[in-house]
């Protein structure tokens, strides 16, 4: 590895970094754009100026709104994300099981999801245009035309309530053992699989395809290698940056559908604590999940630029 | 078959039957092509051909683009690109019928028999591994030699093309090698398994022209030395007359004429075969360049990406009323870029560009209509240089109105007149340009600029797209329309065939500058300066032994080497 | 075109969202009861009175869902106008004006779209007052940028071609380039990105009714339905999924649209079309 690549991987990671203090700018800024200000839509049209300015002394907005945004970055890298308004409980501590319950859906439906996602788009590759290939692009234009909750509730009349195998209500603990969590997450698990199961396998489809189209695929093929050793050889190793791609973008994309489908089960993560507290119009904890979902999100992003770069003989071995 | 031939009269060779490598018998190939909103199509590529190549020879395919010599060269390895299907005859190789083979005994013999040289090297290597064990993988698959042994064989084979740096020079991958050089590493992959044969598919036509004889030269001595068979396929054929024993002229898929290399260049029988000989013998008798030029490029240095990388240094010439100035040279010389700094597109950094006696503006938003008016451009890909949403008559009409007012009825009768003047005529008006062949459309962008009635038109590379024959048509239409309409044309191209055929004065561009020009007799003659030396020599001449002439005679090296 | 050319699928997404355009359109006058007449009981089954049973008040559910089809339909097609005009708008601007309008404007998309839509839907969401203006306003800015996003991009290539720079060497001013030149070639994928932003935008809207963050009662949409009917489920009433249902149906309709009209003309070579 040689320093080219790693002066751009720095790159990269320095543009994220960027580009997060720049989210961090707008999410505080998209709380500010209402016309009247936070107190006021916290506590409605009918309340009384005391209880505003007592509401309006207790959130500093009586500080410039720059001023504010610095305290409340400094708090967050700090880790102290404030107080919840509606609850008065730390913000910080709320969050920690919720995310690693978040995490923990995310990632079980990442381990079906992502080599599922690969096969499927292998064997559309290997029978392009023939019966399966359309039958598997057909259940993809279809599914990402359906919403989280149809995929949801059909899984629930199905599975819990027709035949009773899960539960529909996904409630886990801290104290909640391993394998009881690993039932309750089966059903949300598979609506987020089939959410982005479709996407991430048309894309990875394309970018096979897209591989197996260059020329020296045709050459390796004159030199009389057998399909599978084309595939191994001179396919793999140029696919590899294009689905690490796809494969990042995707999840990416399931970190969004995780809101909805936290609600569907009443599953304690971060998704459902997000949607309440936007309910209840409680921005501190709105402002920091927001922030932490776009971290994730941009890391991801990141994640899957490095992966390129690093995949890509052209930078690896620089003229 | 045998009476086909005799009736058309063609020679017979390769009918001896001992040593015969490759029998290709009545071969007929298909493919389905999927136009869009219409229901499939089954169309046929190559229509009953029949070929034989003996152990050692070198067989030309030789024809315009849709002549199925690509085709028929990949049928002897039993590959169809694409949608491509094998649907009839027979490929006998080595005496066995290949189509039979199954795709076990095909695997078999591509890579060890018959071995591929693609037109883009570039593409055909694989990004991801390095060229020598891309270059060894054939043999070591076949197992006809060790890793060890085979290394050995490829570097001797490096050595043997004229690769720099052969010991090390597999080490590198392949966007890390010059295009040129990649086509040398891509024969000798080819040559590494000792096939019986090789299938040269345009192996040459990518690199520029002074690249070209030096890759040309390394092919011809290793076939020499290999005693490998070969099929040469390319378009051009004074390129197929150095390196093949014979050469089969196709056309539409389907036999022209096969015979000696010296027959067909020398002799050819069929009127087809003898167009393709006598392309670029257009007569164009030198105009003395008249007292005043009308339009002077004066000392212009030019640059992208805000002065870092000049483009163009100190560039003076001029442009005389009616005449034609060609400027040549290879990709990278600044030859387009010197028609950019003209039309402003691309503004001088120094120097001035003056117009009939006042300067021009330096950028083209400033240029007053007038201007703009007397200097027209046609580009050298003519299916984007039009909208594809727009009919003929809206793009021949547009600039008369724009210039000039004309509207309605006066508008159309103008461009009735210009589609005849091109040679078309007025039942192409409402065509759109995707329903006109490459020749047309080049000839309504020619219509387009002539609409404006211009004093200049500059022609960037408006021929290289074209087949032959359709080139030269329009080669022919451009200086007919030269004489009616006493227009001038900057005439910017990479081919000095085409340069003798049409200029009266020539600029040659290297490397940003002008390194010769004067009147074009002038500039032909010797003696020369050491580029112009390069670029003449390189030029390939339908005559044979010229390759090894030319080599020798050589002063200075290509780039590209 | 010839009608029969028209391959099945389009079809079939050409009828089905035909429809629903209809029941939208004409709801008031094809609704067997109003939308918040309460007609019988809680959740009863489908019946020859109510074809599809009645909801968690005991609304008629076929009334329901025609109604329902307007709000969605009214509030996705509002934001997909908004999106569709401001994005191709900016985006063709910045692709052939270029220059600092071009690199401000593509940053901050840039910015906007680092952020997961639904994610920055809701922080704001959770300080603006809920109704369908806002609704429309925050749904049609978020997704401009992805409309910007495409129209720059298609814009950008046509205007490096060769027959737009003819233009500009002919010496036509920038509305000739946009108008004549540019967008009569950017027509179709732009066309086609209509329906996948309406498709979007009724996802979109859905999902935040569903959160309870959406379109608010008494009125609803199809997603407000679902979130109304949810309850039901555990007791094997599948009122819910006939909204959610719709809105898949929907979907696919109109993805079998844009498909086909982006199929038909993929390339800028592709002549009348």
């Amino acid at each position: 590895m040689s320093s080219p690549i790693l002066r751009l991987i720095a790159q990269r990671i320095l543009l994220g970094i960027v580009l997060l203090l720049a989210v961090s700018v707008l999410i505080f800024a998209g709380t500010q754009i209402l016309p009247g200000d936070v107190a006021q839509a916290i506590l409605g049209q009918s309340a009384t100026p005391e209880a505003l300015a007592n509401l309006r002394e207790q959130l500093g907005l009586n500080d410039p709104a720059w001023l504010r945004y610095v305290h409340w970055l400094w708090g967050i890298l700090h880790g102290d994300f404030g107080t919840a308004q509606s609850s008065g409980l730390d913000i910080a501590s709320s969050i920690g099981t919720r995310l690693k319950n978040t995490l923990f859906l995310a990632a079980c439906a990442a381990i079906v999801a992502v080599p599922l996602a690969i096969i499927l788009g292998l064997i559309a590759v290997r029978y392009r245009n023939g019966f399966v290939d359309k039958l598997i692009s057909g259940l993809a234009l279809a599914s990402t035309s359906f919403p989280e909750f149809f995929i949801g509730y059909v899984l629930i009349f199905v599975f819990a309530v027709h035949w009773q195998i899960f539960p529909s209500i996904s409630t886990v603990d801290d104290s909640t053992p391993f394998l009881e969590r690993l039932q309750a997450v089966v059903l949300p698990a598979t609506a987020l699989t089939l959410v982005v199961l479709a996407h991430m396998m048309r894309m990875t489809r394309a970018a096979i395809l897209n591989v197996m189209q260059s020329a020296y695929i045709e050459t390796a093929e004159l030199k009389g290698l057998k399909a599978f050793d084309i595939i191994r050889k001179h396919a793999f190793p140029n696919a590899i940056a294009p689905v690490v791609n796809v494969v990042m973008l995707n999840l990416a994309y399931l970190i969004v559908g995780v809101v909805v489908v936290e609600v569907i089960f009443v599953y304690p993560g971060m998704g459902q604590y997000l949607v309440d507290h936007v309910a209840k119009r409680d921005v501190p904890v709105v402002q920091a999940v927001g922030l932490i979902f776009a971290a994730v999100y941009i890391t991801l992003n990141i994640v899957a630029d490095i992966g390129a770069i690093v995949a890509n003989p052209r930078l690896r071995h620089p003229k | 078959m045998a009476d086909k031939q005799a009736k058309s009269g063609q020679a017979k060779p390769g009918q001896a039957s001992s040593g015969r490598l490759l029998d290709i018998r009545n071969l007929r190939i298909e493919a389905t092509v999927y136009p869009p909103g219409e229901a499939p199509k089954t169309i046929t590529l190559v229509h009953d051909v029949s070929l034989t190549l003996e152990k050692g020879k070198v067989l030309g395919l030789i024809g315009e683009s849709g002549a199925g010599k690509s085709t028929i060269g990949l049928s002897s390895m039993a590959y169809g690109r694409g949608g491509v299907r094998i649907t009839g005859g027979e490929v006998v190789l080595n005496g066995r019928d290949i189509l039979k083979a199954g795709p076990k005994g095909v695997r078999a013999l591509r890579g060890r028999e018959v071995c591929y040289v693609a037109q883009s090297a570039a593409a055909a290597f694989n990004p991801a591994h390095k060229l020598i064990d891309q270059v060894v993988e054939a043999t070591l698959l076949h197992g006809t030699a060790s890793r060890a042994e085979a290394e050995k064989r490829a570097i001797a084979l490096f050595k043997k093309l004229s690769l720099p740096n052969p010991e090390t020079i597999g080490e590198r991958y392949p966007h890390q090698v010059s295009g040129g050089q990649l086509q040398r590493v891509m024969t000798a992959m080819a040559l590494c398994s000792e096939p019986d044969l090789i299938v040269f598919d345009e192996p040459t036509t990518a690199l520029d022209v002074t690249t070209q004889i030096d890759v040309l030269a390394a092919i011809k001595d290793a076939i020499r030395d290999t005693h490998v068979a070969a099929l040469y396929i390319t378009h051009d054929l004074a390129v197929v007359a150095q390196v093949s024993d014979e050469i089969m002229v196709l056309r539409h898929g389907r036999l022209v004429e096969w015979g000696g290399t010296r027959q067909i260049i020398k002799e050819p029988r069929q009127e087809y075969t003898n167009a393709l000989v006598s392309v670029h013998e257009i007569e164009h008798r030198e105009q003395q360049p008249g007292t005043t030029p009308f339009l002077s490029v004066k000392n212009v240095t030019a640059a992208y990406g805000g002065g870092h990388v000049k483009v163009l240094k100190n560039v003076s010439v001029d442009i005389y009323p009616g005449q034609t100035l060609a400027v040549v040279g290879e990709s990278g010389s600044g030859k387009s870029t010197l028609a950019r700094a003209i039309t402003g597109l691309l503004p001088p950094e120094e120097g001035t560009v003056t117009f009939d006696g006042r300067p021009l503006a330096n950028r083209l938003a400033d240029r007053p209509k007038e201007d703009l008016r007397q200097l027209q451009m046609i580009y050298q890909m003519a299916d984007v240089a039009m909208n594809p949403r727009q009919t003929v008559g809206t793009i021949i009409g547009r600039p008369l109105e724009f210039y000039f007012g004309i509207k309605g009825r006066e508008r159309d009768k103008r461009v009735a007149e210009l589609l005849d003047e091109i040679e078309m005529g007025k039942g192409f008006v409402d065509r759109y340009p995707a329903e006109l062949s490459g020749g047309q459309k080049q000839r309504v962008c020619i219509a387009r600029s002539l609409a404006a009635k211009p004093k200049l038109i500059i022609c960037d590379e408006v021929t290289s797209a074209l087949d032959p024959l359709v080139a030269n048509g329009i080669l022919k239409l451009l200086l007919n329309l030269q004489q009616v309409e006493k227009v001038a044309y900057l005439f910017i191209t990479h081919d000095l065939a085409t340069v003798k055929s049409i200029a009266d004065s020539i600029a040659v561009m290297y490397r940003g500058e002008v390194v010769r020009y004067g009147p074009k007799s002038k500039v032909l003659t010797p003696p020369f300066d050491a580029y112009t030396d390069l670029l003449l020599s390189s030029v390939p001449e339908m005559e044979i032994g010229w390759l090894e002439k030319a080599i020798k005679g050589r002063r200075m090296e290509s780039a590209g080497n | 075109m010839a009608l029969r050319q028209i391959p099945l699928t389009a079809w079939v997404g050409l009828i089905l969202t035909g429809f629903f355009a209809f029941c939208a359109i004409f709801a008031p006058w094809i609704a067997p009861h109003g939308n918040g007449e309460i007609v019988g009981d809680v959740w009863e089954p489908m019946s020859a009175t109510h074809w599809l049973g009645t909801d968690n008040l005991g609304r008629d559910l076929i009334s329901r869902m025609i109604y329902g089809a307007r709000i969605t339909m009214e509030i996705a097609v509002a934001a997909t106008a908004l999106s569709f005009s401001l994005g191709s708008i900016l985006g063709f601007s910045a692709a052939v004006f270029g220059g600092w309008f071009d690199t401000l404007m593509s940053r901050f998309v840039d910015l906007l779209m680092s952020i997961p839509t639904l994610i920055f839907g809701l922080v704001v969401l959770s300080v603006l007052p809920t109704n369908a203006l806002t609704l429309i306003l925050v749904m049609g800015i978020l997704d401009s940028t992805r409309v910007y996003r495409l129209s720059r991009a298609v814009a950008v290539d046509i205007n490096v071609m060769d027959f737009v720079e003819a233009a500009k060497l002919r010496g036509e001013g920038k509305a000739w380039i946009i108008f004549r030149e540019i967008l009569p070639n950017a027509l179709s994928p732009l066309v086609a990105e209509l329906g996948v932003r309406f498709i979007f935008a009724v996802l979109f809207l859905s999902a935040l009714s569903f959160l309870g963050l959406g379109v608010q009662p008494p009125d609803s949409d199809w997603g407000g339905m679902v979130k109304e009917n949810k309850d039901g489920i555990v007791f094997g009433i599948p009122a819910a999924l006939i909204p959610a249902a719709a809105i898949a149906v929907l979907a696919i309709s109109v993805n079998l649209v844009a498909d086909w009209v982006l199929n038909r003309t993929t390339s800028l070579k592709g002549g009348r079309g």
